[in-house]
């Protein structure tokens, strides 16, 4: 951004890039009231431009995806009808954005209005009416202010904003950037979104408890809405129509939603259908079918039908986790109206600790990949072969983990380990408290769906104090802002009885560990956090990536911290990552590389038989730029590889 | 808080292997904790599995060396219950004062240990959450014995309502009966816990410290006791109801 009223037109296209005043972009977005839904994000979403370019993965392998340059202004525009906006009359800015290939959209309204499955949900981000309240509040709303917010962002950056870029890049790089053509600027915004006000007031309380509805149903209304107004529900309920979890609500409140969807399901699955998804206004249903179970998400934030149902999968494989494929469908063949809310009772804590990883952005469920703590390869060797020296007779599996990042795995050769096996591992290790906060060692009985989803295997747990590794943990110090610094050692056996056996060689190990100073390895390793962008790359104008390693199936992305601290921006930029996955992935346009511009921020994804990548840079990057440093990640990541992935792990 | 050795006096020291059963929800890993950590997490998440801890109990003539098994009350790992109380020489069976379901489901555990673990372990019935009781409500049984049946009746009252649903007085006979140690704890504030962990140290003999072990045979001793103490409508009566506070 420019930092001066100037920026704006800019970023609300080509089309207006003339305009010189406020007044007649007014007229404009008061007129688009007209037909489309009542949104303050109107801007955000004319303003997006996407441009993409399908080509051969290998032979681009490695090199810079070739970027179209950015549209400056509206002759140069004109000159690249293809990639771009096409003319059209400014009174009438929707109307600018037609598909002009195949595979480019030049407007996120365009394949709201196609019936592309992967994508249709990616408009949700915009309208938010609430199941249809709040409507009359928006549309007041945009009539006065909508001319006002749409200048915010711009007009903000101007007084109080310091540059992002600007702290981060010496003068050098900033004559740098701005020889190479930039419109740069010390005054920028701080953020890579629009203000979306109903967004983050609804992702303020999206976690908040329902209150409990009173015997006398007087406070039934406002429950109602309270429920309505989440971002997210995840139901579960039986063939036979019975819930067995909900994240919001309790029975009372939820038993005529269960009931609607299940006569929807049942009707579908009467005429040998099968319902898989469907739309309601700015809501997104998907319904996943397994066995005896039904699945339903519902949300409003940008996510596909794949996406959605990979959460899905995730809390079956959870269920599945407690019971046991078999144990399960003994349950229902026996009685199909069985409650499964009693097998299940005490893990709905582990439940909605991954539905709410999944609403509050879950790289690691995106990406279906594990992340590991970045470690010198002879480090990660030496503990791999301490963990080998010291491996107890029953192990199967052994693993150290730290805050949710894989350190080292030892594992039999004929079998690896299943990702989403991890994830819900980790899930119940360090999102939901259960058994972190008990202190002491734990002996848990559990079965990993994607190992054998017929049978338990045992898991020996216990959370290793840093300083003190030596001393058993029994109260686990709380004062320590919780993530940072929490190393559990696992040891998994399929012996029941296994427990003192474990124990002995977690003893051992830690040991063993401690003497040949790997622990204090793990210890630096895990302070040290994860690296900024600028540390990976000195310079570089990238915000956030993720890199996932297709054949590993791992994943490394750089800290949120230093411009995702509230939940909220880590959610936008998941939501972000989101759309780009999900246009990377949509059948059958096969992307390999896709380019999205909007008023605040450049992005790209990038796919080829080795890796995906993601990244965003603020929207005064220039494509080459971007491009550039994609390539600078691919070659530190290519460099780095053996620390930032576990490549093999201890086999035995 | 019979808290760890820091005397460095050489006393006899031993080691105790006792397991907490229970119903779900009823406190077991509270009373772990704040008998280990002297510390108490209000809406603690469920158990998963079993977790293992222990803590020293220093007596006048020796030190007692608790390894303790915390078990998850859920239905679904009660098969798992005999791997923990196998060779156990102590058990604390907790039950939840305001809900009386969980006073059965700990007979039943009593019955089963009777039954199927070592013959000389000792058992302590513990009922939790004295704190949610009003301080009379414990010594006058009549009021308490009338609660379950009052309890429809003025749901309203909210504030100084007693939440318990479990007479001190009943508990105490069943476990005279049955010859178990009983209290009333509260892991919220603490109240009796180390008490209970110290009478249990106390109530172990010598001679089992490192005693035999064996397979018990009195079958069905604990099993009249399920339908003798009939508590007013605490089958039916669903966890919300129990809680009045």
């Amino acid at each position: 951004m420019d930092g001066t009223g100037n920026a704006e037109p800019a970023g609300l296209g080509a089309t207006q890039e003339t305009t010189p005043s406020s007044t007649p972009l007014k007229r404009d977005n008061i007129e688009q009231q007209d037909f489309v839904n009542p949104t303050i994000n109107i801007i955000q979403s004319l303003s997006r431009r996407t441009s993409v370019s399908g080509l051969s993965a290998i032979s681009r392998e490695g090199t810079p995806p070739p970027l179209p340059p950015r549209p400056k202004t509206l002759t140069f525009l004109g000159s690249r009808p293809s990639t771009s906006h096409s003319m059209a009359p400014p009174t009438r800015p929707r109307m600018v954005s037609t598909a002009t290939t195949q595979i480019s959209y030049t407007d996120t309204q365009v394949y709201n209005d196609e019936s592309i499955e992967e994508s249709a949900s990616s408009s949700t981000s915009r309208t938010k009416n609430y199941f249809g309240l709040n409507i009359s509040r928006n549309a007041s709303d945009m009539d006065d202010s909508v001319s006002v917010k749409s200048f915010a962002p711009t007009l903000g950056g101007v007084g109080d904003a310091e540059s992002m870029l600007g702290e981060v890049l010496g003068d050098h790089e900033k004559s740098l950037l701005k020889s190479l053509g930039h419109r740069f600027s010390d005054k920028e915004s701080e953020s890579l979104f629009l203000p979306n006000p109903e967004l983050e007031d609804a992702f303020e309380h999206e976690f908040d408890e329902v209150e409990d509805m009173k015997a006398d149903g007087s406070n039934e209304e406002a429950v109602m809405l309270q429920w309505r107004a989440k971002l997210k529900h995840f139901l579960i309920l039986s063939s036979a129509g019975k819930p067995i979890y909900s994240r919001h609500g309790d029975d009372q409140l939820i038993t005529n939603y269960i009931g609607v969807v299940q006569t929807i399901i049942s009707f579908y699955q009467g005429a040998n259908d099968v319902l898989r998804s469907f739309t309601a206004g700015d809501v997104r249903f998907v319904v996943m079918t397994k066995g005896p179970l039904n699945l339903v998400a519902i949300t409003r934030l940008p996510e596909s039908n794949a996406q959605l149902r990979a959460q899905l999968d995730a809390l079956y494989m959870q269920i599945l986790s407690t019971l046991t494929l078999p144990s399960m469908e003994r349950m229902f063949a026996n009685r199909a109206s069985y409650d499964l809310r009693r097998p299940l009772q005490g893990t709905e804590t582990l439940l909605s600790a991954l539905a709410d990883g999944f609403t509050r952005g879950s790289p690691s469920t995106l990406l279906s990949a594990i992340e590991c703590l970045k470690l010198r390869k002879s480090y990660r060797h030496t503990i791999n072969t301490t963990f080998l020296k010291t491996r107890s007779e029953n192990l199967l599996y052994g693993l150290i983990v730290a805050s949710g990042k894989l350190v080292s795995v030892v594992r039999p050769k004929k079998h690896s380990l299943h990702p989403g096996d991890l994830h819900l591992i980790f899930n119940m290790l360090f999102e939901a408290g259960s058994v972190k906060a008990g202190g002491g060692e734990n002996w848990i009985p559990l079965c990993l769906p994607g190992f054998n989803n017929t049978g338990y295997l045992y898991m020996y747990v216990s959370f290793l104090d840093l300083e003190n590794p030596t001393e058993q943990i029994q109260e686990r110090p709380r004062s320590r802002e919780a993530e940072g610094d929490e190393v559990a050692i696992l040891l998994i056996s399929a012996s029941k009885e296994g427990f003192f056996e474990l124990r002995g060689m977690r003893g051992d190990l830690v040991e063993q560990l401690q003497k040949n100073g790997s622990i204090d390895r793990i210890r630096t390793a895990v302070k040290q956090g994860r690296p900024s962008c600028t540390d990976i790359v000195p310079g570089s104008p990238l915000r956030h990536f993720l890199y996932k390693s297709r054949g590993n199936v791992q994943f490394t992305m750089p800290g949120f911290d230093a411009y995702f601290k509230s939940p909220i921006e880590r959610r936008r930029l998941m939501d972000l990552y989101h759309q780009l996955h999900a246009h990377l992935h949509t059948k059958p346009t096969h992307l390999k590389i896709l380019h999205e511009t909007c008023t605040m921020n450049i992005s790209l994804a990038w796919s080829t038989p080795l890796f995906e990548l993601y990244a965003v840079a603020p929207n005064s990057t220039s494509r080459a730029a971007l491009a550039q440093a994609a390539n600078k990640i691919i070659q530190w990541v290519r460099k780095e590889e053996e620390r930032v992935f576990i490549i093999g792990g201890a086999v035995f | 808080m019979a808290d760890s050795g820091a005397t460095a006096q050489p006393k006899p020291s031993s080691s105790v292997k006792l397991v907490l059963l229970g119903e779900a929800a009823v406190g077991k890993s509270s009373l772990v904790m704040r008998f280990v950590n002297n510390d108490f997490q209000e809406n603690k998440e469920p158990t998963i599995g079993a977790a293992f801890l222990t803590q020293k109990c220093n007596l006048p003539t020796r030190t007692i060396k608790f390894e303790i098994w915390d078990t998850a009350g859920q239905e679904r790992f009660a098969s798992l219950a005999p791997m923990y109380y196998r060779n156990a020489q102590a058990a604390l069976v907790v039950y939840d004062i305001t809900k009386p379901s969980s006073l059965i489901k700990a007979q039943h555990w009593v019955a089963e240990l009777q039954r199927q673990a070592s013959p000389g372990i000792v058992i302590a019935l513990v009922g939790n959450k004295y704190d949610l009781a009003s301080p009379s409500s414990g010594d006058s049984a009549e009021d308490a014995d009338a609660a379950p049946a009052a309890e429809g009746e003025n749901p309203e009252e909210e504030e100084g309502a007693d939440a318990r649903r479990v007479p001190t007085k009943t508990a105490k006979a069943y476990a005279d009966e049955e010859s178990l140690l009983f209290f009333e704890t509260s892991a919220k504030t603490g109240m009796n816990v180390a008490e209970v962990f110290t009478a249990i140290a106390n109530a172990i003999p010598e001679t089992s410290l490192k005693g035999p072990r064996g397979v018990g045979g009195q079958t069905n001793l604990g099993r009249q006791e399920d339908n003798r103490v009939n508590l007013v409508g605490g089958r039916t009566e669903g966890p919300k109801e129990g809680c009045a506070c």
